[in-house]
């Protein structure tokens, strides 16, 4: 027997209240080993930053998460660690995108730019053509990971379903 | 503002969706410029990790369940007990997942400086609540019930009651936002958001009842509402991952 299944919602604008009350956006410890700073912009269709998003990362394997709002600027911030990768994938982190306007939420991830032959061979990765592959691969920048999530338009990140 | 464009607020019912939602629901204004415009990609379920995380009991407070008690005085509004279970599509219950809930006052206002709807901000409720499912999957709150208000959607919009819920379950494929309304709303019938949910008995699935057993007499009105948890949110089916 088969019980229907709760439809989705869209967070709305409001999301903090609930959603935010604390910080939550430390995947592991700032000062543990190979922490690093995951940071980017929730952007939309015409280009504008997306202030009232709500992004959510997780390592499902390593039973990590977190989440982060977007600020005025649409940027949101992780400490990540690299995630232990499953055997013939690529390290990356499944990454889950709220915000007001879309009625539910959008499924991504994010790989890691220091891991070019992993990701050459990832059966995800290299599904995609090159231009697609480079929305879901991080940058470096100022030791930091750079990797913006755009909704809509010519570099549109790729979205994914399961 | 006014609806300027072709589309009209409130599409017609059409069972096809199910429990789908419209994710492109032209009504909803705040879609168009959002919403992914190209197909998802199909991620096989080899290709992904189904755990999610664990939260601890630890993370629950005291009063996190009880939205009338988080301050020094009681807020003011009609309080209701809002319970119901959290299951799997197969009716088993998901214990011990983390609840959260977040609402406008009983004047239709939220806590939160990009709301200006000029109603008054409640100083006795901030309107957000936690708790985790117990051993039969059920949660509760006692809360106050929230307000209508307007929206700037379109001309003389405004949001049916509504209480928004954030449910994990066990992994993540099976993560749900989503919002709980109240039975006999005048207001369904003119909200977009309401009706991007296209089938009307999956939006069925999102009105709690009234019920008289969870009521407390000389003390609260009770609602009652259970959340089914699907995998494959995304809208597809696990025949074909097999």
């Amino acid at each position: 027997m088969s019980v229907p299944r709760t439809p989705s919602q869209t967070v709305g604008p409001y999301y903090a209240i609930g959603l935010s009350r604390k910080p939550q956006n430390e995947l592991v410890a700032r000062n543990a080993p190979g922490a690093t700073m995951l940071i980017g912009q929730l952007i939309d269709g015409q280009g504008a930053p997306i202030s009232d998003g709500m992004i959510e990362a997780w390592d499902a394997g390593g039973k990590r998460w977190g989440r982060s709002g977007t600020d005025a600027d649409g940027r949101f911030s992780f400490v990540v660690a690299k995630p232990d990768a499953q055997p013939g994938q690529a390290p990356r982190l499944d990454v889950l995108v709220f915000a007001r306007g879309l009625l539910r939420h959008e499924l991504t991830r994010v790989y890691f730019p220091d891991e070019a032959e992993a990701n050459a061979a990832d059966p995800v990765l290299s599904g995609l053509d090159e231009a697609d592959r480079e929305t879901l691969v991080a940058e470096q920048e100022d030791g930091a990971l750079r990797w913006d999530i755009r909704m809509q338009g010519d570099r549109a990140t790729v979205f994914f379903t399961h | 503002m006014a609806q300027t464009d072709e589309s009209p607020i409130v599409l017609p019912d059409d069972p096809d969706f199910g429990p789908e939602v419209q994710v492109d629901y032209p009504g909803y204004r705040s879609t168009r410029w959002r919403v992914p415009k190209r197909p998802l990609v199909t991620i096989p379920e080899e290709f992904h990790d189904l755990e999610g995380p664990v939260f601890g009991h630890e993370e629950i407070e005291e009063h996190d369940s009880d939205l009338t008690r988080q301050h020094e005085g009681e807020p003011l509004g009609e309080r209701i007990v809002v319970t119901g279970r959290v299951l799997d599509e197969s009716g088993r219950p998901i214990r011990n997942t983390l609840v959260e809930i977040w609402q406008a006052n009983a004047a239709g206002r939220y806590r939160h400086q990009v709301d200006q709807h000029p109603a008054p901000l409640d100083p006795n409720f901030s309107g957000a609540g936690r708790c985790l499912t117990d051993g039969d999957g059920r949660y509760r709150f006692v809360t106050i019930k929230p307000g209508s208000y307007p929206w700037g959607n379109h001309e003389n919009a405004w949001r049916p009651m509504h209480i928004h819920f954030s449910l994990f379950g066990p992994e993540f494929t099976r993560r749900l936002v989503t919002q709980m309304y109240f039975p006999g709303d005048p207001l369904f019938e003119f909200d977009p958001i309401f009706h991007a949910v296209r089938d009307p008995k999956a939006r069925e699935l999102l009105v709690s009842r009234f019920d008289l057993d969870t009521t407390q007499p000389e003390w609260a009105l009770g609602y009652h509402w259970d959340i089914v948890l699907g995998r494959g949110a995304s809208g597809t089916t696990p025949m074909e991952n097999l």
